[in-house]
């Protein structure tokens, strides 16, 4: 990485050009200031696209969580003026119910969800890693569900898990077991919405797992086979802790991502998913949508904005612990 | 066994009695799982992970090409019906749904966004693989560890920016925060650093030819892999694109095809057969796609994750 020792500034002094004659001296400052400008100018948009729709909001939200700003109220916005509220949309939060329910799912969702994932996903990874014919054509196949769109896969998660005429139900009551109104109960709702975004990003950290399991040097394996390592020892002690960055970067983006659910559990909400309410009682209802609710059904900005905060300091805390342990974990028991 | 008719005879042979044949087939493959070629077992349960993959799309299908009477029906069909057209009409039919205009909008929304992001990050690409300037590393850290930052957590600020600037319930509100990707700069970097020799840059500024001009005409045209592949990703995930689109473009007249999707998932009676194939009709771009470059694809994110 870094420094390259094409010394580009170089050609740009006056009087070396091929044809012995100096340049005029307008071209050789123009050359300068080409040498000098132009590479900012080309990481500009980068930086300024960045500011503007990426980190300017982060920090605007901060300033409107501590405004009480309303979509439908013109005296209750902006910076300035009598809006502010200091902690008010904090201590708020405090005493919402909705808000401790959406906090308890989201957790409860992102655990159930991401530890399954992982851990499957690994072993999948291991699987690809043979040597295998139609090799393209199974890692196509495991990355289907990538690329296909979130709100088609989680529609189609909805009429799968649907009462009576749904397939799942109608296997589970052919098959003598009771009928589950997947919509209604807290576990059953739960499950629904595991299986949508295991479904999704499973066979995507498989391949990431894999590319990082293919540049594994091949001697590391062939000194355990000689101490006879068997296979399922070979991939916990050798495979797993030399993919550990890897393991790291999917537990990072999945607890970051994980933790911000909104589609799968906004669209599973059938007929009122424009609502936000994330279930009848709420049964579903992540923080994410809650957000949402807050913001675009409530037109309390302010308030959003909090939750927002709130939320983003939680994912702080939770990726250092997780980075954490999978840090330990992913060791395979050498110190 | 047909999985190792293709394999050297000790391959075969060992894979006839694994047990007996475990020590010396390992020794010939060299012990590492990329060699070691796959067992019977391997092969079932990729294929049936295959299935589980497809099954949410074949699905799709089998409810989008049935009448509502088929889908009442119990036990529910496993095979596609024939009225798939006719769902379709009826998707286009919706009120409120927008879904041919949507379909419409997606693509310039997706082709849009995927010029941009090939333009600008090529060219930041370039500017941190080959140039230099003061406060190039430091710059080059500060934009990986951009794509740390959970930017959808300033979506209800970006609203009120979006708002300010008019663009509420407009394309350009989800165009623009689309442009350029960290990950696409870095991506770039990475391809012209390994691709592109310092000589034939220095080369060019020895003619006498400008930045602008070496990025145009020595740069560009040999990143053509690279644009394939990050030009597809960005396609893929701008057409995907779900929350901001739903967030900025719902309840007004201009959609994207996943925020008319949710439209059809909205509204007290939920007609499957509908909904279905409308979701179809909003992934067969992306399967198109994925069945004419899914290698490339599949390459592209095992080298992003290899480099990142």
């Amino acid at each position: 990485m870094s420094v390259s020792p094409a010394p580009i500034r170089e050609p740009m002094l006056p009087g070396r050009g091929s044809g012995g004659a100096p340049r005029p001296a307008w071209r050789s400052r123009l050359t300068r200031l080409d040498t000098k400008v132009t590479p900012y100018l080309m990481i500009a948009p980068f930086f300024i696209l960045f500011g503007a729709f990426g980190l300017f909001p982060l920090i605007f939200n901060i300033a409107v969580s501590f405004r009480s700003w309303r979509l439908d109220d013109p005296d209750a916005q902006g910076l300035f003026g009598k809006s502010w509220s200091g902690l008010d949309n904090y201590t708020a939060l405090l005493h919402d119910d909705e808000m401790w329910g959406a906090l308890k799912n989201t957790i409860g969702l992102f655990v159930l969800s991401t530890i399954p994932q992982i851990l499957t996903a690994l072993l999948l990874a291991g699987i690809l890693n043979r040597k295998l014919r139609f090799q393209t054509l199974f890692r196509m196949g495991v990355l289907l569900p990538y690329v296909t769109p979130i709100a088609a896969s989680t529609l189609v998660f909805g009429a799968v898990f649907t009462l009576d005429t749904g397939i799942v139900d109608s296997l589970l009551t052919q098959v003598g077991l009771p009928s589950v109104d997947w919509h209604a109960e807290v576990w059953s709702s739960w499950l629904a919405i595991i299986t949508m975004v295991n479904w999704r990003w499973t066979g995507y950290w498989a391949i990431i797992f894999l590319a990082a399991m293919q540049a594994i040097p091949r001697d590391l394996y062939e000194a355990a086979t000689v101490d006879g390592a068997k296979v399922w020892t070979q991939f916990w002690k050798i495979t797993v802790p030399l993919i550990r960055p890897s393991i790291l970067f999917a537990v990072i983006v999945s607890t970051i991502g994980g933790l911000q659910l909104f589609a799968e559990p906004l669209l599973f909400d059938e007929g009122k998913a424009t609502d936000a309410n994330g279930g009848s009682y709420h049964q579903f209802q992540t923080i994410g949508i809650y957000i949402y609710k807050t913001a675009w059904k409530s037109l309390n900005m302010g308030g959003a904005a909090a939750i927002s905060v709130g939320l983003f300091l939680l994912i702080i805390v939770i990726t250092s612990m997780n980075a954490w342990i999978t840090n330990r974990v992913a060791r395979g028991g050498r110190s | 066994m047909s999985a190792v008719v293709s394999t050297p005879s000790e391959g075969a042979r060992a894979a006839e009695r694994p047990t007996a044949a475990e020590r010396p087939k390992r020794r010939t493959w060299g012990g590492s799982p990329t060699d070691t070629p796959a067992g019977p077992l391997t092969y079932v349960m990729l294929v049936l992970t295959m299935l589980l993959s497809a099954f949410p799309l074949y699905w799709m299908f089998v409810v989008g090409s049935s009448t509502d009477e088929e889908l009442a029906k119990l036990p529910p069909s496993v095979v596609p019906s024939t009225h798939f057209s006719d769902n379709v009409h009826q998707v286009f039919d919706q009120e409120n749904a927008f879904f041919a205009d949507s379909l419409v909008n997606s693509l310039i929304v997706a082709v849009v966004i995927t010029v941009s992001v090939l333009f600008f990050c090529s060219l930041a690409g370039f500017a941190f693989a080959k140039l230099r300037f003061p406060g190039r590393d430091a710059l080059m850290v500060l934009l990986i560890a951009t794509m740390t930052i959970p930017q959808q957590l300033g979506q209800v600020a970006l609203y009120l920016v979006m708002s300010r600037l008019g663009l509420i319930q407009t394309l350009p509100a989800v165009v623009f925060p689309a442009l350029v990707t960290a990950f696409g700069v870095f991506y770039m970097r990475q391809y012209i650093q390994d691709a592109i020799p310092d000589e034939l840059v220095e080369a060019a500024r020895v003619d006498g030819a400008s930045t602008f001009r070496i990025y145009w005409n020595v740069v560009m045209p040999t990143l053509r892999p690279a644009a394939g592949v990050l030009g597809l990703l960005t396609f893929v995930a701008a057409w995907n694109d779900f929350q901001w689109p739903f967030i900025v473009l719902f309840g007004g007249d201009t959609y994207t095809v996943q925020v008319s999707l949710s439209s059809l998932a909205s509204g007290q009676t939920i007609v499957y057969s509908r909904m279905m194939a409308g979701a179809v009709l909003a992934t067969i771009p992306l399967i198109v796609v994925f069945i004419a470059a899914g290698k490339q694809i599949v390459t592209g994110i095992m080298e992003g994750a290899v480099k990142s």
